[in-house]
């Protein structure tokens, strides 16, 4: 089973949604759709269900051409940012819904729906109505629906975004187990970079209608090809500077910093990316350059601190462990990992990291 | 903690109690005061208890004029709110027809009433109107100030044309806040359109509608500016309805005390009507 996008494009009027994009994703497989808003994640998931087509292009499965297949008979199901159920229904017939359409008698759809609800803790809510739920309750509704049925293809769009910060982490670590022992392809689209690296499998970055990279999350988090998809796989965003090498010497050109490594890269300018927790207010790595910073802003999220600093033109962002309390304007040194370093070349192209 | 104690304050209460005695309270005395008493010229009054109630709670006046405007209001319901539902349905969701759609389909609330009625008088007038002259010259008997069908035909015809479009808006609002999200979820299920419309329109248009037939009740059941135009109760007594019967005993034969009581009998069916209905209304609502 394979799901597989061959230069599709998606037009509308004169705009551009989706520019050409090849994407293949195998069965048994979670992929990630990681991107801001805009970026074109819900028209790509819509192209693969079918509820929308694309201006040029074609949609494979399973060595079929579904391109123009309606969406009814695919074996699909999606899940959205809203919270949607049938307002009347009870969670039951909610989850029933699917399989009801397909004629299966009630005896196997009860034994279904018991199972799906079990699996998502809704065994005790079956006949409530949705707006009788809490929002986390409705979304898991909204997803036993999904998985009721023997999908071969299951979207997630963005479905934690609406959720209270403390379901959403509840949510998102049951996600991959829900696939777990599952045959078919799930599509997660998320603005969120932590959600990528949590659900693992394989992460496409996207930026502005363009597939940016493709590949294992992991890979894609340390190895980004591009500086674009780096951007798009960091939060808080990625620290990015101009850099000179000469010899093992490595220069800012901003300011001057200098450190020394053995990267094996050819003489000349380049660009870094530094993900913030790589600059810190501790030392961090064996190799590691100091940097003065004149503090923005200071912000402590539970265990972790994010300090703004700027240093000449450069304004960067900073994240460490445990309570590092700065004010505002104040001067601070921060320590920069070297062995963390991405560096581009001028066409922003990954040539070495670490 | 020491309240301060500063019973100023009521003063600014003063206009609304003034202007709520006026507009609300004294009319409604008045009305309650005729109905229990025989009026005479020079402001002679005589009592009369509940005599009046129970002459028009007898009367056959009055139940042919409740009967009247109860299927007036029962025919006006049943096909403006289908009408409605479907009329929004058809409407555009996005586009230049919006507006152009929507600016139509106020016009008709736009017009005063007793305008209403004049229009369609003309409109309909067998010999000169568009309406009577076409119908006529195609063949049809059509003669609404001598025939109660088509004065009933035309009293609704009427209606129609003036509230339909209420029902319409109510109904596009409705449908216009449902989320395309669920839409989408219904074709992924394989839901059929009428499914769709069975299972997620209908259900998020249960608000707007509920208020869209509590408006249609309240209005259509006190009809009275468009028929006294249109057909003034005639021929006969065919299109009399409640408020047109009501006017016609207090103004025409000034029986203040039947008329008085016979208003009280009125608003408190009206009162009626519409308290069940939003009871059932707000019950369901605290449910959910």
């Amino acid at each position: 089973m394979s799901l597989e996008l061959k230069e599709v494009e998606k037009k509308v009027g004169i705009e551009t949604h989706i520019y050409s994009t090849n994407l293949k994703l195998e069965k048994n497989t979670i992929n990630v759709l990681l991107g801001s808003t805009l970026a074109g994640k819900t028209t790509l998931m819509q192209i693969m269900a079918g509820l929308d087509k694309p201006t040029s292009g074609e949609i494979w499965f399973n060595g079929e051409n579904v391109t123009g297949k309606e969406v009814q008979k695919r074996n699909c199901s999606m899940v959205y940012q809203q919270f949607i159920n049938y307002p009347n229904f009870t969670v039951f017939d909610n989850i029933a819904s699917p399989l009801k359409i397909t004629g299966i008698n009630s005896d196997e759809i009860k034994k279904r729906v018991g199972k799906v609800a079990e699996l998502l803790k809704l065994t005790t809510m079956l006949n409530k109505k949705p707006d009788e739920l809490s929002g986390g309750q409705q979304q898991r509704t909204a997803l036993a629906r999904a998985l009721v049925k023997d999908s071969d293809l299951i979207l997630l769009d963005e479905p934690l975004a609406n959720l209270d910060f403390k379901l959403r982490e509840e949510l998102r670590e049951e996600l991959p187990k829900l696939f777990e022992d599952r045959d078919c392809i799930v599509v997660y689209a998320t603005t969120e970079p932590l959600d990528a690296l949590m659900i693992g499998g394989n992460t496409a970055t996207l930026l502005e209608g363009n597939v940016v990279q493709y590949g294992k999350t992991l890979d894609v988090y340390n190895k980004p090809e591009n500086l674009t998809s780096a951007k798009v796989f960091s939060d808080p965003p990625m620290n990015i500077a101009e850099i000179n090498k000469s010899g093992d010497k490595f220069t800012l050109t901003d300011n001057n910093v200098q450190w020394t490594s053995n990267v094996n890269i050819k003489d000349g300018n380049y660009k870094i990316g530094i993900r913030p927790h790589n600059i810190t207010t501790y030392k961090e790595g064996s190799n590691s350059v100091e940097i003065n910073g004149k503090v923005l802003i200071s912000e402590l999220s539970g265990s972790e601190s994010l300090i703004h600093f700027t240093n000449g033109k450069l304004n960067w962002v900073s994240l460490s462990n445990g309570i590092q309390q700065r004010n505002i304007g104040e001067d601070t040194k921060l320590h920069m990992n070297v062995d963390e370093f991405l560096y581009f070349d001028q066409s922003n192209r990954l040539v070495n990291h670490g | 903690m020491n309240k301060t104690f500063n019973q100023k304050a009521w003063y600014f209460v003063i206009p609304v109690f003034v202007l709520v005695a006026f507009n609300a309270a004294v009319p409604l005395m008045t009305v309650v005061n005729y109905s229990f008493q025989e009026t005479f010229g020079s402001n002679v009054f005589a009592w009369e208890g509940t005599r009046w109630f129970k002459e028009i709670l007898h009367s056959e006046r009055f139940h042919a004029s409740l009967g009247r405007q109860a299927i007036f209001t029962f025919i006006i319901l049943l096909i403006q709110l289908p009408l409605g539902i479907f009329i929004a349905l058809t409407m555009p969701k996005k586009g230049w027809g919006v507006p152009v759609c929507l600016i139509l389909m106020s016009m008709p609330l736009l017009i005063p009433w007793n305008v209403v009625g004049a229009m369609w008088n003309i409109f309909a007038l067998p010999d000169i109107g568009f309406l009577g002259n076409s119908l006529n010259s195609i063949g049809f008997d059509y003669n609404f100030t001598q025939q109660s069908g088509d004065a009933w035909f035309t009293t609704i015809l009427m209606d129609v044309w003036h509230w339909t479009s209420l029902v319409v808006l109510l109904s596009y609002a409705g449908l216009n806040s449902i989320q395309p999200a669920y839409y989408q979820a219904a074709e992924i299920d394989g839901a059929s359109r009428w499914d769709i419309f069975r299972y997620i329109e209908l259900p998020k248009m249960k608000k707007v509608l509920t208020l869209a037939i509590l408006l249609r009740f309240m209005d259509s059941f006190m009809i009275y500016t468009e028929p006294f135009v249109l057909t003034g109760g005639g021929p006969g007594n065919a299109t009399n309805f409640l408020s047109l019967d009501l006017v016609k005993m207090a103004l025409g034969q000034f029986d203040l005390g039947p008329a008085a009581a016979m208003s009280l009998i009125y608003f408190l069916i009206v009162l009626l009507i519409c308290w069940i209905f939003y009871s059932l209304m707000m019950k369901d609502e605290a449910r959910t």
